[in-house]
Formats: structure tokens, sequence, C-alpha cells
């Protein structure tokens, strides 16, 4: 059972692979530069996974010691987590023990191929979900430790290799378009990310962003539910 | 910063990011009734929100200095082209990100 999970869960994972080293090197280049033993993205990897506030802790380090506001920078910085647990509700019931730690190891990656991904009927779905969220864990510890010890000695040409994570992302919503039999949803957050990502800059628009979605994806409630896309 | 401070700035880092995965199903435990709101969200967020993640990624990208934007736009149009054509998900990215760092590294 675990070996089939294991076949169908790892290529789905491949491009995560090769997105997650480099970003995860990059992150252990940048805590190396900025002072800190390989120690700290080899654990901070291991404990945090979440890109994004892992890089804002490395700043948090180096500031002065304010434990609140490193609460709350986290907690705006990943309220998007919501999000993906309330659409896991379903999908992660009945995974027994293994819930823990695939809502521990929900990072935006994780997330968007465990919804979408087609796990075909005779694959165990805890397990299929089991192990694309812990290869993808593998993947980002492998590549902060590498980039937190081997930092300085690293050069060769990756620039552009951070597409990979968009490109990725094109793909999913490609999918996610595909599978959907209205769209209003999709154009809905595309559109109104992009309003806010102009009215309030690349920093702030991610809070702004989510309240609009929630706000006129709620006020649609109605209009959508008849129209099917709630189906 | 001292080792405890440093400590326990981490440990804010994991709370927080942790608060925000399990919140929900600490909220609306598997063995009651989900309200019929919440699950109407729960069908309806995922394609708003990988909308919102395609923003994300690409949300500093300057359409007005350096290379105003065209790398990602093209490339991004060579994901969609070859994922429509094939549906092979790999494919699909490996060719963007190949045809994304060759425009950045030899073109632009």
């Amino acid at each position: 059972m675990k070996r089939k999970a294991w076949k169908a869960a790892f290529p789905y994972t491949i491009p995560i692979f090769a997105g997650f080293w480099f970003l995860g090197m990059t992150y252990g280049i940048y805590m190396h530069v900025s002072g800190f033993s390989f120690w700290y993205p080899m654990l901070m990897s291991l404990t945090i996974f979440a890109g994004s506030a892992e890089f804002v802790a490395v700043n948090l380090l180096l500031g002065a010691f304010n434990p609140l506001q490193a609460l709350v920078m986290t907690l705006m910085l990943n309220a998007r987590h919501l999000f993906y647990g309330i659409s896991m509700l379903d999908k992660f019931k009945g995974t027994g023990w293994k819930k823990f730690y695939l809502i521990f190891g929900m990072c935006d990656e994780s997330f968007s191929i465990n919804y979408t991904a087609d796990i075909p009927a005779d694959v165990d779905r805890g397990w299929f979900m089991f192990f694309v969220t812990l290869l993808n864990h593998f993947y980002w510890f492998f590549g902060a430790t590498l980039g937190g010890v081997f930092g300085s000695l690293i050069h060769f040409n990756t620039e552009g290799l951070d597409f990979v994570m968009t490109a990725m992302f094109v793909v999913i919503f490609l999918e996610q378009w595909l599978k959907d039999k209205t769209h209003t949803s999709a154009l809905l957050g595309l559109g109104l990310s992009v309003l806010c990502l102009i009215a309030f800059g690349s920093e702030q628009f991610l809070i702004p962003a989510m309240a609009a979605i929630l706000g006129v994806l709620t006020l649609l409630r109605k209009p959508m539910e008849k129209g099917g896309d709630a189906a | 910063m001292t080792l405890t401070q440093q400590l326990i700035t981490i440990l804010m880092v994991i709370l927080g990011t942790m608060l925000t995965r399990f919140l929900p199903f600490l909220l609306f435990p598997a063995g009651k009734p989900t309200p019929k709101y919440i699950r109407y969200l729960g069908t309806v967020l995922p394609a708003a929100v990988f909308g919102l993640l395609e923003v994300y990624c690409l949300k500093d990208v300057s359409l007005f200095t350096g290379s105003h934007g065209i790398p990602e736009l093209i490339s991004i149009v060579v994901v969609a082209a070859l994922h429509l054509w094939k549906r092979q998900m790999l494919l699909s990215i490996a060719g963007g990100t190949v045809c994304y760092m060759l425009l950045v590294q030899l073109v632009f």
C-alpha cells in the first residue's frame, strides 16, 4: 500500500525538488552570509517549513528582540494557510495519525498538489498525501542545510531557476481551471489579487487580497451555489 | 540577541505558522458537521487561492523597469501552451523554466 502511494506521489514532487533545493539553498546561503551557522537553516527548515516565513525570520533574528512582532508578522504572512485548511477539512478526514503531519507540512506546494492531484482509486489517499508532504519537507531541509554548509563555495549560473515555482502554479491554476465548470472564483482570485497588488504594493497586498476574496465570495454565495460553482 | 532570545523568536515563528495551519481543523473538528458556509468556502476558495499564489509569485516583477516582465510573460505563455497541448505537468514546468532561464541569462 505504501509502495504504491510512494510511486504515485513521487512524480508530482519532481518540480518541487527542483524548486526547493534551489530556494532552500538560497535560504541557507542567505543565513550563512548573515552570520548564522548551518545549524540555524537546518533546524529552522525542519521545524518551520514555510519558505517565506523563514526568510523573514532571518531579518527578525538580526533585529532587536521582539517576540510579539515575530508572532504577528508570521501570522500575517501565513494567513493564507487558513484558506488551505478550510479547503482540506474533508480531504484530510480519515487519514489517522498522518493527519497531524499533513497539517504541519501544509505549505503552498503540498497544499496545491494534494488538493489538485488525481489520485488513482487503488492508491491510499492518506499515504499519497503523506509522501507528497514528506518529500517536499525533505527537499526543503536538504536544500537549506546544503546552502548553510557550503554557502560560500557554490558558483554556477542558476539565474532564473526560481521560475520553476511560478511555472508550477501556472500548471496548477490551469488544471483547476480545466476541472471547474465555471471560472468566477479563479477570475476573482486573479483580478482581486492584481488590484490589491497595484493598490497596496508587493509587501502589503497579501492580507487585503485575502480579505477581498473572502468578502466577494461571501457576497456571491447565493448566485455561486445556484450557478454550480460550489458543486 | 542572546541564544535564548533567538530561540524564543524562532519559537514564535513556529507558533505563528502552526496556528494558521491547525486553526481550521481545531475550529471544525472531523467529528462534527462543518457549517454550510465553511463548506461553501472550501469548494470555491481553492480556485481563487491558486490565482492569488500566481500573483504572489510574480509580485516583485516590475513592468516599468528592467525587462518589463517580458521574460515572465513569454515563459508563462510557453507553460500554458505546453500544458494545453500535452497536459504533462513535468514537461510544461520544465519547458517554461528552461525558457525563462535562457531568456534572463542570454537575452535580457
